[in-house]
């Protein structure tokens, strides 16, 4: 039957077809429902790991197993999961091993974007990327084949376009895997220095063998049209070039992009009068045109940075304009916000009062470097907020630790805010790190994690007790806060800053947008009391604002927190009923 | 062939756009067009300004819209409509939402809210058809029924046989709301 899916549910059902049985990932946009629909199919073990890295070994685990495994990530989570990588690329597999990436040209949701293809050639594995929906549920198929074939495992690439476009595809049974036997075999899987080595060797030829499927694999397929316009291409920007061009231009549409064809793309360029590479990103195809000895226009013309689109191409190869009309005025921008309710607000507004440097992290808290809160100094990557502080602090010699504090989410915290954690402990900076325990991963859509109780499935788990894990790697002051009563967070931070040991407060409270949270009747403003002098607008709540001249709280939104009332100094904000 | 047509939803994270764009990409593949939608999901969500883009025809390649390309914009947010008016192509239609939520620099007093938004619009020669939605929502039950009273102005514009709405509907609605649901659709309906 035909239907419309999310590339990632197609990857997601490719899986299931595959006849997969053990899922790990780390949540990560825009990759994240890939492993949120497989977890649908109770055929499949289907989990998140604490982190990437965790995931993938997870995966590798499961595939010396002998059963058909994948883990799923965004772009940087292939950062974190590199360690295994580059060494499962030597020992290669027994059941079929694939890794699914999402990378995000454009950054709609990353704090970089980088590349993933470089990771396959720098690991030496295939890389296979699909341009739609039904190709996402064929090679996801196709790689644990190419996984078992070449005894290799690959990578599934997407970017945003692919990862979260629906476009139809048709759905078949899932054939099982048999799990294959498991026998011990140290030369294979024990990478250390006197196995690696023929190991290296045997990389190189399976490399070689690859170069020579690449020439025929089904995925690299040429479409024959004009042949003034010649152009290679793969993923989504197959998509724009075939949208902007459609007959006028022929295409070599690939679909391994590691390793690549020689003879296949030397064939292309010999029957067209220009020959382009359209590729977003990094010069990938376009460099190993030229080392093959063609001369494509690619970078020179077309840039390194964000999204593609059919008018850009128009634009740069036919130098053709698009036309429209724009609305006659300025048009203010709307940034992402804190919820109305969030209780990441509370916190932010008190280290804004309090002026303090504040050492970030990733996740819906980041949104506390925007104004009016402003209230964050740095955001590098998961991490390293806690690991950065430590750093900061030791450099400035103590001059700092009383007014510099980490921010670190739950999911965060457990993914690797931990390490960093022990290094304080270990090196002894006076440290002060909050970990902000909403209960949930957040900003990628409500995942559970090890720290809230719940698995993938919704089902009760295990938790982490952040408490005890800070007391165990050897922290002893910590605390626990509830961030919407300001007065006592405010104490708290001042009272770990002054302290003179490291130090750790966890505020608690749960994500407003949890089901699980009972939101209470909307606040309300008496505007006789109101004195329009915007002391509620400080904590940057988009339910409050002041267009009428005193505050006003749309009651489709708020949630009843309580956070602005704390703040009225003329007691013009009441709880609803 | 048929050409390739672009129909944009757009509006403010959180409003629902996400659903709209899944009942009209369900009507659109049973009336056996090819269909691509692409989603905006992630940071942007939280508050930001989102789109979703539908495109339908025989065989649609990209499943993204530039400017100067919309047949027609579906906006859950009056500001937002006037954001993305530079994307419809000439002839092209708007349906939005009167229901305005200040962005934050409006909030913090950077800038101000734009006046006469539709008004403007249709000086620049713009069909457009403006509806407190928010209202109708809120008679049929509920206020995140915004998206569904939405749903039923555009059916009167993307014509099909309204069973089939309603049946895209009632595959992407859960049950226990289904009926609030199906007032908001018909109170949109009687408007367009
Ligand atoms: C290595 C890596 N993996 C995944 C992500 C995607 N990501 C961004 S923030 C985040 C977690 C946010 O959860 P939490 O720390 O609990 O904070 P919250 O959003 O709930 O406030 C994730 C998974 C990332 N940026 N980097």
């Amino acid at each position: 039957m035909s239907k419309l899916m999310l590339g990632n549910m197609a990857v997601a059902r490719g899986l299931y077809e595959a006849g997969v049985d053990v899922v790990s990932s780390y949540p990560g946009t825009p990759s994240t429902e890939i492993t949120e629909f497989a977890a649908k199919y109770d055929e499949m073990h289907t989990e998140w790991a604490p982190n990437e890295k965790v995931a993938c070994e997870a995966a590798i685990g499961a595939s010396i197993a002998g059963t058909r495994a994948f883990c799923g990530m965004k772009h940087v989570g292939l950062n974190v999961a590199a360690d295994p990588l580059f060494t499962v690329s030597y020992s290669g597999v027994n059941g079929g091993l694939v890794i699914g990436v999402a990378d995000d040209p454009g950054m709609h949701s990353s704090q970089n974007e980088q590349d993933s293809r470089h990771y396959a050639i720098a690991a030496k594995v295939p890389l296979v990327e699909p341009a739609d929906s039904a190709e996402c549920l064929l090679y996801t198929k196709a790689a644990f084949e190419l996984s078992e074939k070449f005894d290799t495992p690959v990578i599934l690439r997407l970017t945003t376009r692919i990862a979260h476009s629906q476009s139809v595809v048709s759905e078949s049974e899932r054939i099982p895997h048999e799990t294959g036997e498991y026998v011990k075999n140290s030369e294979k899987y024990v990478m250390m220095p006197a196995n690696a080595r023929p190991r290296h060797a045997a990389v190189e030829k399976r490399t070689e063998a690859l170069r020579e499927y690449a020439e025929n694999c089904p995925f690299n397929r040429v479409e024959m049209g004009g042949t003034k316009i010649g152009i290679i291409t793969s993923g989504i920007a197959y998509q724009y070039a075939k949208e902007a061009f459609g007959d006028e231009a022929s295409y070599l549409k690939l679909g391994l992009i590691n390793p690549l064809p020689e003879k296949l793309i030397k064939d292309f360029a010999a029957k067209v009068d220009k020959l382009y590479v359209v590729e977003e990103l990094d010069d990938i195809i376009e460099t190993h045109c030229r080392k093959i000895g063609l001369s494509p226009v690619g970078k020179e013309l077309f840039t390194y940075i964000g999204e593609y689109s059919p008018v850009y191409l128009r634009e740069k190869i036919l130098g053709e304009k698009a036309e429209y009309t724009e609305y006659p005025e300025n048009v203010p921008v709307r940034p992402p916000v804190m919820c109305a309710g969030c209780p990441h607000r509370g916190l932010f507004y008190i280290l804004h009062k309090l002026g303090v440097t504040v050492s970030g992290d990733i996740g819906c808290y980041t949104l506390g470097a925007a104004a009016p809160l402003s209230a964050m100094d740095t955001t590098i990557c998961m991490g390293a907020s806690v690991s950065g502080l430590h750093g900061f602090n030791v450099a400035r010699k103590g001059e700092f630790e009383g007014k510099a504090v980490a921010v670190i989410g739950d999911s965060t915290f457990i993914h690797s805010g931990i390490t960093g954690l022990i290094n304080i402990a270990y090196n002894a900076s006076n440290s002060t790190v909050i970990v902000l325990d909403n209960s949930i991963t957040g900003m990628t859509g409500h995942q559970n994690n090890p720290a809230n109780g719940y698995n993938i499935k919704g089902d009760p788990a295990s938790a982490v007790d952040i408490e005890a894990v800070c007391r165990a790697v050897g922290i002893d002051r910590v605390r626990v806060v509830d961030p919407n009563d300001l007065k006592a967070t405010e104490e708290a931070v001042k009272e770990e800053l002054a302290a003179k040991a490291p130090s750790v407060i966890i505020t608690r409270r749960p994500c407003a947008l949890l089901k699980s949270v009972k939101h209470k009747p909307s606040a309300v403003v008496d505007s006789d009391k109101c004195r329009s002098c915007k002391a509620c607008m400080k904590i940057g709540c988009p339910a409050i604002s002041m267009s009428t001249g005193k505050a006003k709280i749309d009651n489709t939104l708020c949630v009843g927190c309580g956070v602005c009332g704390g703040l009225c100094k003329f007691d013009a904000i009441k709880e609803g009923v | 062939m048929m050409e390739t047509r672009s129909i944009m939803i757009v509006g403010v994270g959180g409003q629902g756009t996400l659903l709209a764009s899944r009942v009209i990409g369900s009507v659109l593949l049973t009336g056996g067009y090819d269909v691509k939608v692409s989603e905006v999901h992630g940071m942007s969500q939280r508050g930001g300004s989102v789109v979703t883009y539908v495109r339908y025809g025989d065989k649609v390649a990209s499943p993204i819209i530039e400017k100067g390309q919309a047949d027609l914009i579906i906006s859950f947010e009056l500001l937002e409509a006037a954001r993305w008016v530079s994307y419809l192509k000439k002839g092209g239609k708007i349906i939005t939402n009167t229901q305005q939520i200040e962005p934050m620099p409006v909030i913090t007093g950077a800038v101000k809210y734009p006046e006469n938004i539709v008004e403007n619009i249709k000086a620049a020669g713009v069909d457009i058809t403006a509806a407190d939605a928010l209202s109708l929502a809120v008679e049929a039950g509920t206020p995140k029924a915004v998206n569904v009273v939405l749903m039923g102005m555009v059916s009167k514009t993307v014509s099909f046989d309204e069973q089939v709405w309603l049946d895209a509907l009632k595959q992407c609605v859960p049950p226990k709301v289904l009926d609030v649901n199906l007032k908001a659709f018909e109170l949109g309906r009687g408007i367009a």
